[in-house]
């Protein structure tokens, strides 16, 4: 445990992410940008990450999108109930003065919300992939999945849009 | 003053709205309309408003910004607004600028908070040139290192918005309407409000300032006048702003529950 610690906190160091998780792992983390890309999940253009289990989709952002947002102070989540369309904004995070949209890479219904936001919405900073997610969703249409970028094609993104400015 | 249409060709274009003394509910209103329905680029310049109004960003908490007690007395009107930052209470002293940009309008310009505050200082820093050692201090604009202008964005996923409120001057008396920020730069160093800000008008005249932002603008936009009655808000559109008044019951439940 002491040296997987110590290997964490190296890795945070290098911006190596070490996942928790068996099924997530760090799959071009040595990016230019230097930001976390994992395995496992898709991509929207917009920096929104999404993970299908079974029937349940989990979405957040980034670690692209939260290293570039700055400190997260607030959450704007949307009801458990509600619908989210694909591309189209359904909460908001904000940060430096700004609020941003965050938008869904899926259609579906909201079935749970993350409310540990509400008190923490600095976990989307700390843990943008795990303790960060936003709003799970029952999706609509799961073909819509195949639309998203991989982890490879998504650090490219990253990559090409950090370089262009 | 004449928008120079020289040297324009191939810039994008800008709508320039300009307005005196328009609510600043009715200026937000439009602003939250065009930068959500709206594919142009606009500048909306509102040089004060007539009657003092607190504005809080979109996260603000009424018990902790505002001395809730003396804002209902006096019923000075309070509203929360869509995009983030912080709270001011702005009146006739108040000079307002907005740009309300596409993503692709700025190039090179990566649409997040600090690149876009980046860029509107460097718009400003050619309005106050040589003047005031005017610069962008940790998301404010400063003269030295008092405060004269806030700022606040919202970004969506194809556009931004990016509004100032300019203390031309200001009423020593409606600062005492606002708490210290719980939140606040680092710079202010828990100065109180007289201590941390500081009027315009002791370095530039109130035309001087606007003209001068108008002129910067159209070093890297092709402006455009656009005619005020041609600005539709209300009912007709079905867009719904989210920037409202707070009641006066919201208030007083913010103060009992101390939100």
């Amino acid at each position: 445990m002491a040296l997987r610690m110590w290997a964490s906190s190296t890795a945070n160091a290098l911006k190596i992410s070490c996942a928790s998780k068996a099924h997530l792992s760090p799959a071009f983390s040595l990016s230019r940008c230097f930001s976390t890309v994992l395995d496992g999940l898709k991509y929207a253009n917009s920096h929104e990450w999404v993970k299908h289990e079974g029937s349940v989709a989990t979405i957040g952002i980034t670690d692209h999108a939260q290293d570039h947002l700055g400190e997260v102070v607030f959450v704007d989540l949307p009801e458990p109930g509600g619908s989210v369309s694909q591309g189209k904004g359904f909460g908001a995070v904000e940060s430096v003065k700004a609020t941003s949209d965050v938008n869904s890479p899926i259609s579906g219904e909201v079935v749970e919300v993350n409310s540990k936001l509400t008190e923490a919405p600095g976990l989307i900073n700390s843990s943008p992939y795990e303790d960060g997610w936003i709003i799970k969703v029952k999706p609509s249409s799961p073909s819509e999945l195949e639309s998203l970028m991989g982890p490879k094609e998504y650090t490219k993104f990253c990559e090409e849009e950090d370089a262009s400015h | 003053m004449p928008i120079p249409q020289t040297r324009n060709i191939g810039l994008p274009m800008m709508n320039l709205l300009r307005f005196k003394g328009l609510p600043i509910l009715q200026q937000l209103h439009i602003e939250e309309q065009l930068l959500r329905t709206s594919s142009e680029n606009w500048c909306i310049i509102n040089d004060g408003t007539n009657d003092p109004t607190i504005v809080m960003g979109v996260s603000g908490k009424p018990a902790e910004l505002l001395e809730i007690e003396s804002v209902l007395r006096d019923q000075v009107p309070v509203i929360r607004r869509f995009t983030g930052g912080g709270t001011v209470i702005v009146d006739c002293g108040t000079i307002f600028a907005t740009f309300i940009c596409n993503k692709e309008a700025v190039p090179d310009l990566q649409p997040y908070p600090r690149p876009i505050m980046s860029w509107s200082s460097l718009l400003y820093g050619k309005v106050f040139q040589g003047i005031g050692d005017f610069h962008l201090r940790e998301n404010d604009y400063v003269f030295g290192n008092h405060k004269f202008g806030g700022n606040a964005q919202s970004i969506t996923k194809s556009r931004w918005i990016h509004h100032t409120s300019f203390l031309w001057d200001f009423d020593v008396r409606n600062m005492t309407y606002l708490k210290l920020p719980k939140r606040a730069p680092e710079y202010r160093s828990a100065r109180g409000h007289l201590d941390f800000i500081c009027c315009m008008k002791d370095y530039m005249p109130r035309s001087t300032f606007i003209n001068k932002t108008v002129e910067a603008t159209g070093t890297q936009f092709s402006l455009r006048s656009y005619p005020l009655e041609a600005i539709e808000t209300g009912s007709e559109t079905e867009f719904y702003p989210s920037t409202r008044f707070l009641t006066d019951e919201e208030l007083e439940a913010a103060a009992a529950a101390g939100q």
